[in-house]
């Protein structure tokens, strides 16, 4: 699946494209598909985000989402060494996933 | 240390209020992300990949309590309670808001501080020797000079847009606490026949192509300083390379055209502007220096302590005090004091990283123990500069107790780090975790005494911010189909005898990476004769016996 990711303008926080509006957790993305390129473009003329880009994704068993690349997982959740830090998921096995 | 005068309260005053309409017009959608890109990024403020990121500016590293209060307080304020001290002795906070910014750097202006020049292709912050001003064995203490190079390049309006970034250290003495060679320019105060002048290197740097900068000018007369640095500047503003950013560093340029004929260039160019009359009035410089004049330092035998004195007061060499003293301390200019460096690296910690707590209590200990002045040092690590040897133990009793009193300087646990992918939009793979696991691991087995002098430095991608070719042991992340893979480098020093590590060989996974440093310190405790460092041993005996215990 294509999902669709960038930062927040106000708050610089990663958030995800969840069908109407943006999202702070990775497990509301959704599939873009095809639609990809004209929700950037209409996102981007919005402002509300920062270089919205799209990224390959799957979902795993369990119905969460799973960004294809390191560098998207680390955004999904927040530093590794940083835990406490981290964005709240319902997904219990988030850590296991991210490296 | 220096204080601002009203140009320049009111230049940065003017330059947060700048900022802030900037930024106004962004968050009203006034403003395309490409139009305020440049313009954030000029006020040290970058995009990371969990939020925005402020760096601020620490000039060669000298801060104040109340300036380190500060810092303490922008992190509970705007951030999230704590900061990360960088190897360019600056700091920078993690999970700034846009909404914020302008409102935090008009709070780091009420105490003379900025983030101006912390990204973009200027010349950014002058790093310098954390020891300068209490070190033995300079010749004067290198901050008037370093502040007046400051003053030269902030707004310099020819070098606002160079083909890239550019960085300069300044130090004073024969040993290298500053990497100074391994900067675009390197400036080392020296004296010739009581005169005092400086020495010129340029064309270091780390990054994807690193180089040792070669010697330019051994002496440039001190009133023709800024005239020689304007030179220096002006010759690699017009011909260094602006097609592709990878070449555009003075380095590339210094190695193309070759150290002959770039410095040929310079002198022509020196030769006209001492004939346009550049260099600032002599009484700037006298300015400045007034306000790096020692502290009251006590003299009388009854306030001083040697050292001796105070470790057989308590608990001698092997106590955990004396330990802390053994490694923490640095010998100092005054009799009856040392300078003395809180460790950011405890055992399986973040280098570099303070609370809040840690930072306003750093604070106080400068206030109580070292004349009001801290410093940041290119380690990530703090350091008290003037304490009374007879101060100590009270000192490592605070430390202790805040988890700040790792007795590690220079050991394998005193590790830099970059933020690495768990906080950098650039970075290919994690150095943090590295670091943890590594001193996790030494610390366990006993081994970091036992190894003694080791200066291992991790980079998460080819940037190098965590200088690993400079390192004993260098360690660099790279993406790998994307997963986390490790080249490990051997032989780099960034000190006075500066070299590049070389590459062992094919790289490993992380549970590799740190099996692999630890096969390395085998073969050298199995090969070292008396006295020898890591490094010696390494450069006695050559790569091979490092290959042959890792791929063998």
């Amino acid at each position: 699946m294509k999902i669709l990711t960038g930062n927040d303008l106000r708050s610089g926080a990663v958030v995800w494209w969840n069908g109407s509006g943006w999202s702070l957790f990775v497990d509301d993305a959704v599939d873009v598909g095809a639609d990809a390129e004209e929700i950037m473009a209409r996102e981007v003329a919005t402002r509300r985000v920062n270089v919205p880009y799209v990224i390959d994704a799957s979902i795993d068993a369990a119905g969460h989402v799973r960004p294809a690349h390191i560098k998207d997982r680390v955004r999904a959740l927040g530093p590794t060494v940083r835990r406490d830090l981290a964005v709240p998921t319902a997904d219990k096995t988030g850590w296991d996933w991210v490296i | 240390m220096y204080q601002y005068d009203q140009y320049d309260q009111a230049m940065v005053d003017a330059r947060v209020e700048e900022f802030r309409d900037q930024a106004r017009r962004r968050l009203e959608g006034k403003l395309t992300e490409d139009q305020f890109k440049p313009l954030r990024l000029m006020n040290g403020l970058y995009l990371q990949l969990h939020a925005y990121m402020l760096r601020v500016a620490i000039p060669y590293g000298t801060l104040n309590a109340r300036q380190m209060e500060m810092l303490a307080d922008i992190a509970d304020k705007y951030d999230r309670g704590y900061g990360h001290f960088t190897t360019r002795q600056n700091i920078q906070y993690n999970w700034i808001k846009l909404e914020d910014c302008a409102d935090a750097l008009a709070d780091l202006a009420t105490v003379e501080m900025h983030a101006i020049q912390t990204s973009g292709n200027c010349i950014r912050n002058i790093s310098s020797d954390h020891f300068a001003g209490a070190a033995v064995d300079e010749v004067v203490d290198p901050r008037p000079y370093a502040e007046l190079m400051r003053q030269w390049s902030s707004f310099h309006p020819e070098f606002t847009y160079l083909p890239r970034k550019f960085k300069i250290a300044v130090i004073a003495s024969e040993k290298d606490r500053a990497a100074m060679r391994l900067h675009d320019i390197g400036v080392r105060i020296v004296k010739r026949d009581g005169e005092v002048g400086a020495q010129f290197y340029a064309g270091g740097g780390m990054g994807r192509t690193p180089m040792i900068a070669p010697l330019i000018r051994d002496f440039v007369p001190i009133d023709q300083l800024i005239t020689y640095a304007e030179a220096c500047l002006r010759v690699y503003n017009r011909y260094g390379r602006r097609d592709n950013k990878y070449k555009a560093r003075i380095k590339i340029l210094v190695h193309e055209l070759g150290a002959a004929e770039y410095i040929r260039q310079v002198e022509e160019e020196f030769a006209h502007l001492l004939s346009v009359g550049v260099e600032p009035p002599r009484d700037e410089l006298a300015r400045i220096a007034a306000h790096f004049a020692d502290p009251p330092f006590v003299s009388s035998e009854v306030e001083t302590q040697s050292l001796s004195t105070v470790l057989g007061a308590n608990g001698g060499q092997g106590s955990a005090f004396g330990q802390w003293v053994r490694r923490n301390t640095h010998a100092h200019k005054a009799p009856g004091y040392v300078s003395a460096v809180i460790s950011l690296k405890p055992v399986g910690g973040i280098p570099g990283d303070a609370t809040s707590e840690q930072m306003r209590l750093v604070a106080r200990l400068a206030r109580d123990y070292s004349f009001d002045e801290l410093r940041v040092m290119h380690t990530q690590n703090l350091l008290l500069p003037h304490v009374r040897i007879a101060d100590l133990p009270a000192l490592w009793a605070a430390l202790a107790e805040a988890g700040l009193a790792s007795p590690n300087m220079d050991t394998i646990e005193d590790i830099i780090a970059c933020p690495g992918l768990d906080y950098c939009s650039l970075a290919n793979a994690r150095s943090i975790p590295l670091a943890q696991r590594i001193s996790e691991r030494f610390a366990e087995t006993g081994r970091t005494e036992v190894v003694g002098e080791l200066k291992l430095k991790i980079s998460g991608c080819i940037n190098a911010c965590g200088h690993h070719h400079a390192g004993h042991i260098g360690i660099l992340g790279v993406d790998k189909k994307g997963v986390e893979n490790y080249q490990l480098s051997l032989g780099g020093s960034e000190a006075e005898d500066v070299s590049l590590a070389k590459i062992t060989g094919p790289g490993f996974d992380e549970d590799g990476v740190i099996d692999a440093v630890e096969k390395v310190t085998d073969v050298y405790l199995a090969s070292r004769t008396e006295g020898e460092r890591f490094l010696d041993t390494y450069r006695r005996i050559g790569m091979e016996p490092f290959k042959e215990a890792l791929y063998g």
